[in-house]
């Protein structure tokens, strides 16, 4: 069963999303979700391929423009309404930092610019815009030096200091995603959402990613949307787990009940198990009369 | 198959001979199919109105041409192919070659300044290399102008003529209708020029790639025809004559001196020399030139130029990042057009006479040519571009009609040999310091 309905800002509501759909022409790619994600936690959105999950965080991030709902960013600095702000200003004032789904660096700056790129804003006052800048003075160097502490600081994190000045473009696949992460939090954020980022990671990097990310959520107490298939990260390390299917949410809630929801092992967990009835026959098969004509169905699924 | 080994250390060498003559054969074909209208048929002027001439000879010629070219070529590439390389070998190669280019460049930089700097007082340096001088480095700072629309913020605009145009008509007609000097018009010209940018880079804000070329193509090309047709403002194809020339601090580089007045010869007790002036303009341009170099790599180092890399590479990840791409394009619009401007004024008060006829699509082709031929977003790159291209052409004047086929023919080798540029090797804007200060944030 899903724990849908009015959602009820409790204190330590980062986010809110509240009847959120997207639609894309003819198809309904997320329809009425919603869901909270708390500060502090790592709340993981799950579902098959096409569900949905990309397109909640290009919502979350300004990328696309919701077709109706409303998303809430309740944070110290204030209150933010995500979906009347345009896609820069969500992450320079709302404070949003993600990760893509398909690496996106800049592969010719090395890897330490493109931690310093990530604090534009941040420097681009103390340059005065450029003005103070031009002529070297003391104020933008001591900010340009704390800009490369703090980035110092995230390529200890996630392994990367011998590597600082190599182009980005240059590291294997597993220290992309990690630079990608550490440019994210150099932003400072307060909520990062990160889209698959164990995606085409050996079983030892994705055991150091759950310990970053663990990090990230214990150290810095900020809340954490991660959008990932890989179960053993899912269930490992996530607080509170919102499952989509065909735009939809499924289920919401702590891991083990997630786990342990029917409609999620039919829509999801069930695909492996399950291989004989597809998840869409089956529910096809409790809700209609008889049946007869299952098999015609399952085409419909892909 | 015909399998050949050549020296047994370089590896196999192998030469698919048939495969060869079929590629060699289709490219004949095509050439046959082509040159039959465009070599083979030739209208001549006969006394009954126009006859068709047919030239199967040079036809032939063509074809045969062709295939054996192909057949070169093919051989070219058999020879190239088989490189076994080791990941290691490669990459010290590449480690190595930056660390020359690093050396090449904090020598060669100096020793060129230095040189441009002594250039007037060798003994060679006549009136004609001064010229030639002068307008290479007229190039090489729009290059580097350029450099940072294209090079660094990666926006590939066709249309810079335009704010070279802008520049030159704001001095020529601020100095015609207010009789404002040089030195006060400069500053002008460049803001209008900046102005310029702005205006250019709203409406293509949205636009990337191919069209954004085309748009700026247009833009460069609309700014001509105005000037061509605003007969009233700008003497449209007459051109503005009578631009005034600059002062040395107030002191005109004139024979005749006005009485009570002084001139740079007499007032320095010189004898009167039409050189003067030509080494005055290239210090100027020299300085100028070298000043927009000093702000480009400032600007590197700073916020703004990393956001223009960054956008070059990235503009969704920018997006995610908080960094606003309107106003970071904007800036680079502005801050290359301003350049553009400057140059522009340069080169109104060296000639004394402007006309729409020297801001036509070819000059904006050849200051992105030197940029992409330098490597895209080198400093130096543009130098050693500019002086090959423009100082390259001026040799060869001798070969009139040809000196274009040598110009594009250049073009065409460097880019076989060296396809991202000649020197595209970009240093990163900051490093890691190796000792690490301890203690982050937070
Ligand atoms: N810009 C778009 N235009 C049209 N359709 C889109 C667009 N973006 C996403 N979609 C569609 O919306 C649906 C959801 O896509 P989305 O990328 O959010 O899935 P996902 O859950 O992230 O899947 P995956 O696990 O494969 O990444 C898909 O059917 C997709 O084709
Ligand atoms: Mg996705």
């Amino acid at each position: 069963m899903s724990v849908d309905g009015p959602p009820t800002a409790t204190a330590g509501t980062l986010l809110a999303v509240e009847h959120l759909t997207m639609r894309f022409g003819g198809l309904l790619a997320i329809d009425d979700v919603s869901f909270d994600a708390r500060d502090g936690e790592i709340t993981a959105i799950i579902g098959p391929n096409g569900a949905g999950k990309t397109t909640v965080f290009n919502c979350l991030t300004g990328f696309y423009k919701p077709t109706s709902g409303r998303l809430t960013l309740q944070a110290g600095s204030g209150l933010f309404l995500l979906e009347r702000m345009e896609d820069f200003r969500i992450a320079q004032q709302a404070k949003v930092a993600r990760t893509f789904q398909n690496i996106r660096l800049f592969p010719a700056m090395s890897v330490l610019e493109n931690l310093v790129v990530a604090q534009h804003n941040k420097l681009m006052r103390a340059s005065g815009y450029t003005f103070a800048g031009l002529f070297g003075l003391g104020v933008y160097r001591h900010a340009e030096q704390d800009a490369v502490e703090l980035a110092r600081y995230w390529l200890e994190q996630v392994h990367l200091t011998a590597r600082a000045d190599d182009n980005a473009g240059d590291l294997p696949y597993g220290d992309q995603r990690r630079l990608e992460i550490a440019r994210a939090m150099c932003t400072e954020p307060v909520l990062l959402c990160l889209d698959e980022p164990a995606a085409g990671l050996n079983h030892r990097e994705s055991a150091e990613l759950n310990e970053l990310l663990l990090f990230i959520r214990n150290q810095h107490r900020i809340g954490v949307l991660l959008i990932e298939h890989d179960m053993s990260v899912v269930m490992g390390i996530s607080d509170h787990i919102v499952v989509l299917d065909y735009g939809r949410k499924i289920a919401d809630g702590e891991p083990a009940a997630v786990r342990n929801d029917p409609n999620v092992i039919r829509a999801y967990l069930g695909e492996e198990e399950d291989e004989a009835l597809p998840p869409e026959v089956a529910r096809d098969l409790a809700l209609e009369q008889g049946p007869a004509d299952g098999g015609d169905d399952a085409g419909g699924r892909a | 198959m015909v399998v050949r080994t050549l020296n047994g250390v370089a590896g196999e060498f192998r030469l698919d001979i048939p495969a060869i003559l079929k590629d060699c054969l289709v490219s004949a074909l095509i050439a046959l199919a082509l040159a039959v209208f465009i070599i083979g048929l030739r209208t001549t002027d006969g006394s009954g109105g126009l006859g068709l001439d047919f030239r199967w000879q040079a036809v032939g010629i063509a074809v045969v041409g062709v295939f054996v070219g192909r057949f070169l070529l093919n051989l070219w590439w058999a020879r190239r192919t088989p490189k076994p390389k080791v990941a290691t070998a490669e990459q010290g190669v590449a480690a190595s070659a930056a660390e020359a280019f690093k050396t090449f460049v904090k020598v060669a930089a100096p020793m060129a300044v230095i040189g441009a700097v002594v250039l007037p007082w060798m003994p060679f340096a006549d009136r004609y290399l001064l010229d030639v001088s002068i307008l290479v480095l007229t190039y090489i700072m729009l290059g580097w102008g350029l450099n940072i629309v294209v090079g660094l913020a990666g926006l590939l605009d066709l249309g810079y003529v335009a704010f070279y145009a802008v520049g030159a008509y704001s001095y020529a007609l601020l100095a015609l209708y207010f009789d404002l000097s040089f030195w006060a018009c400069l500053p002008l010209a460049g803001a209008f020029a900046c102005l310029f940018g702005i205006l250019l880079g709203f409406p293509v804000l949205r636009l990337r790639g191919d069209y954004l070329a085309i748009v700026t193509l247009g833009f460069g090309e609309m700014i001509r025809v105005i000037l061509l047709n605003w007969y009233e403002f700008t003497k449209g194809p007459d051109g503005l004559s009578g631009i005034p020339r600059p002062s040395f601090f107030g002191l005109p580089f004139t024979r005749r001196v006005p009485e009570g007045t002084e001139s740079f010869h007499t007032f320095f007790d010189l004898d009167y020399s039409s050189l003067h002036r030509i080494i005055f303009l290239y210090y100027v341009i020299l300085v100028l030139a070298l000043l927009t170099n000093w702000f480009t790599l400032r600007l590197r180092r700073l916020p703004i130029g990393r956001a223009w890399e960054a956008l070059r590479e990235d503009e969704i990840a920018c997006r995610s990042l908080g960094i606003n791409p309107t106003n970071t394009k904007l800036t680079a619009f502005a801050i290359g057009a301003m350049f553009g401007g400057f140059a522009g004024s340069f080169f109104a008060t060296r000639q004394g006479f402007i006309s729409p006829e020297s801001f036509t699509f070819i000059e904006s082709a050849v200051i992105l040519a030197i940029v992409v031929l330098g490597g895209m977003g080198s400093q130096v790159g543009v130098v050693v571009a500019a002086v090959l291209l423009i100082g390259g052409t001026e040799l060869f004047r001798g070969l009139d009609e040809y000196r274009m086929l040598a110009f594009g023919g250049a073009m065409v080798l460097i880019m076989v040999w060296r396809p991202r540029g000649l020197l595209a090797h970009r240093e990163p804007t900051l490093k890691l310091s190796p000792a690490p200060t301890g203690g982050g944030p937070p």
